[in-house]
């Protein structure tokens, strides 16, 4: 089994097979990051880019962790640290990284479609690691990891994601993965939260949070991401969490053995309480543990695949 | 290029040489006190369970078996196509101190055995790291012997060498002609 790209920027891009292969390889790789020696010399070598235009702590020491486990040499770049603030285009920046020979450049932009504009003037693998409301794919993938460990498979799972599907890549990453893995998704926020023609992508909508959760085996919650918002969705925090908050209350209506999941960073109070966050149905540092195995699956397959020259 | 299939061990050869295996790895370490053994994935891991079921029928006591995937320490990461499939490493004893036998069903060029020794070792400082192979069929590229051979098989390069240990049990050579 193989990718058959040379880039990872979309869960829309990948099959069913491809999915469960970096799933599969990231499951093995779990094991890495309990030992006492935490590295193994496989990416021995390769050079991997962080290039972040846009805020992060858990993407980038993910991916930074990730590659270093793997023996890769790892260099982060962040926008107030890079040319584009003296006005280089992020062409030029690509074309300026790519004559240094890094093997994997992982890209987080806050325009959608940088990534993949990126991909297509670099011979280098590109990974996307959020590029603005369009995909967030190691997140999704992390996510399916996690729970595919706790219920031990996906398909046939109901899926709640709540919060502002409309500003986020993490909700629509997971809603192509959930659904190609055989998950069904249900979406919940204020309708102007909810895109238009949602339906199409094979998720159902509730407008109330009761009717997400009801039965659901997972509750995603999303951030409430005020930098993505041009002018108010919604009136107030206050009244967003009273409307769309997981709380105990809400809590207890759902499953018993429901997972709570959250890609951070948390709002507190917000969006999900803090005694569900920190509560016993919570994975959210599971997420992240998980994160790192999933970043460490995508360097190994993606620094493998390079060398078939497979575009 | 035809093939012709030629069995060397039936299922009462291999019993017979995992039984002298587990007999001499005993011998060798005065006992089964610090002993664990490690299987190669994939064809050492049944072989590794099968020396200590026969280590528990003639001590009576169980040793701890863990299971190492020498993907990620590979020599040929950087010159292959694709990357192989990895799968895990299962080794939850404290290999410190203890006297480690890895087990691996084919014994060819080392490289495997290599990899699985630097791998092994950044699990822990074992007290000695012995090698239990079912067959020996040579042309080794690296310094590496086996202590523990069921048995030497002289091939060529073309040949393949199938060791079967799960329902059948029985080790083939494949030999091409012409």
């Amino acid at each position: 089994m193989q990718l058959k790209r040379k880039d990872v920027l979309a869960i829309s891009d990948l099959d069913k097979d491809e999915i469960e292969f970096i799933l599969d390889t990231a499951q093995s790789l779990v094991e890495v990051s309990a030992r006492d020696i935490k590295k193994v010399p496989a990416l021995r070598g390769k050079t991997v880019i962080n290039l972040f235009f846009e805020a992060s702590t858990r993407t980038r020491t993910s991916f930074e962790i990730a590659g270093k486990r793997m023996s890769a040499d790892v260099i982060n770049i962040s926008a107030s640290t890079s040319s584009t603030t003296k006005g280089e285009t992020l062409i030029d920046t690509a074309k300026n990284l790519e004559s240094m020979s890094p093997d994997i450049i992982v890209v987080r932009h806050s325009s959608s479609g940088a990534p993949a504009r990126m991909a297509e003037v670099v011979a280098s693998s590109v990974i996307n690691a959020g590029d603005g409301c369009h995909e967030h794919p190691s997140q999704a993938l992390l996510d399916m990891l996690t729970i595919r460990q706790k219920k031990g498979k996906l398909e046939g799972l109901r899926v709640a994601i709540i919060g502002d599907i409309s500003h986020s890549r993490v909700a629509r990453s997971n809603i192509y993965g959930l659904i190609k893995m055989g998950a069904s998704v249900v979406v919940a926020g204020f309708p102007t939260m909810i895109p238009v023609g949602i339906e199409k992508m094979g998720v159902h909508v509730a407008y109330n949070i009761e009717e997400a959760i009801d039965g659901a085996d997972i509750i995603m919650m999303l951030r409430i991401q005020k930098e993505r918002m041009d002018g108010a969705l919604f009136p107030t925090d206050r009244e967003y969490s009273i409307m769309f908050g997981l709380n105990l209350k809400r809590l207890a209506t759902a499953k018993k053995d429901v997972l709570i999941m959250h890609p951070g960073p948390i709002n507190r109070g917000v969006e999900i309480a803090p005694e569900v966050a920190d509560g016993p149905y919570s994975v959210i540092l599971d997420q992240v543990s998980n994160g790192v195995a999933v970043r460490m699956a995508l360097l190994y397959i993606l620094s493998g695949s390079q060398q078939g020259g497979s575009i | 290029m035809t093939t012709k299939r030629l069995n060397i061990l039936d299922s009462t050869g291999v019993n017979r040489a995992i039984t002298r295996l587990s007999h001499e790895i005993i011998e060798s370490n005065k006992g089964v006190a610090n002993l664990a053994l490690v299987g190669i994935r994939s064809g050492g891991v049944i072989l590794s369970q099968m020396i200590a079921e026969r280590i528990k029928e003639i001590e009576g006591v169980t040793v701890p078996v863990g299971i190492i995937d020498i993907t990620l320490y590979r020599d040929d990461l950087s010159v292959g196509t694709h990357h192989p499939t990895l799968r895990s490493t299962e080794i939850d004893f404290s290999i410190d101190d203890r006297v480690i036998v890895l087990v691996d069903d084919v014994l060819y060029t080392g490289r495997t055995v290599r990899a699985a020794m630097d791998e092994l070792i950044d699990f822990g400082r074992p007290k000695m790291i012995k090698l239990a192979v079912l067959v020996d069929r040579g042309h080794r590229e690296l310094p590496i012997k086996a202590d523990f051979v069921g048995k030497n098989i002289p091939t060529s390069r073309n040949d393949v060498i199938k060791a079967k240990l799960d329902e059948e049990i029985a080790v083939d050579i494949i030999k091409s002609i012409g």
